[in-house]
């Protein structure tokens, strides 16, 4: 029952292999084998939006797949956006905008917002709120995470 | 660890996924997207002892153009239905409908053949099937067959699917020459599964219709076509059609009553909403093509 599998995948530009459980969640194995933690957990089935990640590009719940569906894909993180020391457009969007308070839900929403600009022209706010309506804040009520991709949307770059 | 341990085979064609689901007897699952089944295995609601991969299957993820239909293979995520210039030539109903479907990185991954197979009764695919008169390919060891989206869906998740079997393309007869389409849905939240939503397509000739469709969904544990079709045809939609039409829809539901809504807001809702999408139907047939 339920062998082991090799799993290799790129994460963040960097190659890991790992021994896996084939029922190991993508987001436990970025969290709990990988040690990259910047992906948060919330629900488990899909609805909060925190365990966001980029799949070979496209924004997906890494809560609903598998590990070992991953095999030879390429990931991109939070951790993957910018340092601490030197944050991408998005991220300094959110810090000057006041996009996030507890910062549960900022990977989810920068994975998202990542995305969303990637593949939408977002021309009103109201598509902004549509895009994010898959991602759960608790804290700031939305507002502000708003003005953040309004202001990386409005000066047309790539964040 | 969320899910119960399960045995994890890669199929890399139809035949070898089909055979697999034939060799666990019943006790094998097929993984596409995994956007509905995946929260399934978190909850220990489903407990397969083999899931069956299928996204690796080359060349299932396309969308064809024939003559006079759009087919869709089983592993067509929603975004690219959503985003394909063909669907939106074709079939802009569908295309609409689908920035309904959940939010964007379920698009992303959410597949075609996953949707209907799964047979939610408030998903927007199935009624879309049903609204177009759109035709399943099916696969199992012993051979392939070929079941109308109408009689495709038994009950809620329930669908004509045996244990060995798989959907593999879905096909969509194109929209014909001078018809409108509307869609129109009400859910809680933007991206929610659907209170209650309707799709019709009007074909207008003369200034009257000689082909009306009204789909529904989230009344009933299927998607339904409405009998309110049959009161359109040969007529203009005045709005005392649409108000006769709206009638009719209401008399022909019996709605769940859930958490989210009760049976009669449902019924009321119906009405509005195949209301709305008639008009915006008879519209876009008036406008040149």
């Amino acid at each position: 029952m339920s062998s082991a599998r090799v799993v290799r995948v790129t994460v963040n530009g960097v190659v890991h292999e790992r021994t896996v459980e084939p029922r190991l969640l993508l987001s436990d194995f970025l969290r709990h084998t990988l040690g990259l933690t910047g992906t948060h957990v919330g629900c488990e089935h899909g609805v909060c939006g925190a365990c966001t990640v980029l799949l070979d590009g496209d924004s997906v719940r890494a809560c609903l797949m598998f590990a070992v569906q991953a095999d030879g894909a390429t990931i991109e993180t939070v951790e993957g956006l910018g340092t601490v020391g030197r944050v991408n457009a998005l991220q300094e969007a959110f810090h000057a905008h006041h996009a996030l308070q507890c910062g549960f839900c900022t990977p989810g929403m920068l994975i998202t917002a990542t995305d969303l600009i990637k593949k939408y022209p977002l021309a009103s706010d109201d598509d902004i709120r549509e895009g994010l309506s898959g991602n759960l804040c608790r804290c700031t009520g939305y507002e502000h995470i708003v003005r953040a991709i309004r202001a990386v949307v409005g000066k047309g770059r790539a964040p | 660890m969320k899910p119960a341990a399960f045995d994890y085979v890669v199929a890399e064609s139809i035949d070898a996924a089909v055979a697999a689901l034939a060799a666990a007897g019943g006790e094998a699952k097929l993984i596409a997207g995994g956007q509905s089944l995946v929260p399934m295995l978190n909850f220990r609601l489903l407990r397969p002892s083999v899931l069956v991969d299928i996204n690796r299957i080359p060349d299932l993820a396309f969308i064809e153009e024939s003559v006079d239909a759009i087919t869709l293979g089983a592993l067509a995520r929603h975004h690219q239905v959503e985003t394909s210039p063909l669907i939106a030539e074709h079939l802009p109903v569908l295309a609409a409908a689908m920035t309904h479907v959940a939010h964007l990185a379920i698009r992303n991954r959410g597949t075609i053949g996953g949707s209907l197979s799964h047979g939610d009764p408030a998903a927007e695919l199935p009624m879309l099937a049903v609204l177009l008169d759109a035709v399943l390919d099916i696969a199992s060891p012993t051979g392939r067959r070929r079941v109308a989206a109408r009689d495709f869906f038994l009950g809620a998740l329930t669908v004509d699917l045996a244990s060995d079997e798989m959907v593999t393309r879905i096909v969509f007869p194109k929209l014909p020459p001078a018809t409108g389409w509307g869609f129109a849905e009400v859910a809680r939240r933007s991206g929610d599964f659907a209170l209650a939503a309707v799709a019709t397509t009007l074909t207008v000739s003369d200034g009257a219709i000689t082909h009306a469709r009204i789909a529904m969904t989230g009344v009933d544990e299927t998607p339904k076509r409405a009998e309110a079709e049959a009161l359109l045809v040969g007529r203009a939609l005045t709005p005392d059609l649409v108000d006769a039409a709206t009638a009719a829809v209401r008399a022909s539901v019996n709605p769940p009553t859930d958490l989210h809504a009760s049976s009669d807001y449902r019924r009321h809702l119906v009405g509005v909403l195949a209301g709305r999408a008639l008009a915006d139907a008879w519209r876009r047939a008036q406008e040149p093509a």
